[in-house]
């Protein structure tokens, strides 16, 4: 099962951990990671994306995410819009057999998440607004899916 | 001879003559930069690649001199994939320009 949405409104994700595994016996691990706006100093920030690209862009990714393990489920929700310091932003929550898979798959699609789904966050600070600059770490997580890619070939 | 002269012109093929047109769309501060979200822009036939679209663009007037005056942070999108730019424009329909992404 594979659920992927773009929303303004909230998410609840212990429900949509719930949905992910109602009703199925083959499932043995269900991890679910939330992101959440941290206030940091800012007042809210605005999420901008291009729609059409960002569920191409994710279904490619949890294509990539299926072939390098076994997934039961996979859900992924990004919310755009403007957010306030709490709020959720992003889920992603895999199921499958055994744990390390459902962790691993969780891992993969959130470091790609951040570097390659076109959204673009602006944060307001006292009375500025700022976009945010892409960190260098970022990238370096998603390095490191491709060594292991390679590695693996 | 006289004849080579003027035939020449008739040897080139069609699309060399025919001008691509293609949607841009902007994100971020490309988007504040230039000062609109999409246009529909009609480059000749020597703009090739996302590259020589950057170049062109940037002749185009100060706004997109300024969106692309780092064309090494600059991100492009053909057809809603991930390109390089050293990608070909041929067959393109919708190109977008952004900087790098801060999603999740």
């Amino acid at each position: 099962m594979r659920t992927i949405r773009l929303q303004r409104e909230d998410f609840d994700a212990g429900a949509e951990q719930a949905n992910l595994a109602r009703g199925r016996t083959d499932i043995g691990a269900v991890v679910c990671f939330t992101g959440v706006c941290r206030g940091d100093g800012i007042s809210a920030m605005t999420l901008e994306h291009y729609p059409e690209m960002a569920e191409a862009e994710i279904a490619r990714h949890v294509d990539e995410a299926e072939r390098r393990w076994p997934l039961l489920g996979v859900t992924v929700i990004h919310r755009f819009g403007r957010l306030v310091p709490g709020d959720n932003i992003v889920l992603v929550a895999t199921a499958s057999a055994h744990r390390g898979d459902a962790f691993a798959a969780a891992e993969f699609l959130m470091d790609y998440l951040k570097t390659r789904a076109p959204f673009w966050k602006r944060e307001e600070r006292g009375g500025d607004t700022t976009w945010v600059d892409a960190r260098g770490d970022d990238d370096a997580a998603v390095e490191r899916w491709k060594r292991r890619a390679d590695a693996a070939e | 001879m006289m004849g080579f002269a003027s035939a020449q012109p008739i040897l080139r093929t069609a699309d060399e003559y025919e001008e691509m047109s293609v949607k841009l769309l902007y994100f971020a501060w490309v988007r504040e930069r230039i000062g609109k979200p999409d246009e529909v822009v009609e480059p000749p036939a020597s703009v090739r690649t996302v590259a020589d679209l950057v170049a062109w663009l940037t002749q185009r007037g100060d706004e997109y001199a300024h969106a692309f005056e780092n064309p090494k942070v600059i991100r492009a999108a053909i057809d809603r994939s991930h390109v390089r730019p050293d990608a070909a424009l041929a067959g393109a329909r919708e190109i977008a320009f952004f900087p790098p992404m801060t999603g999740g």
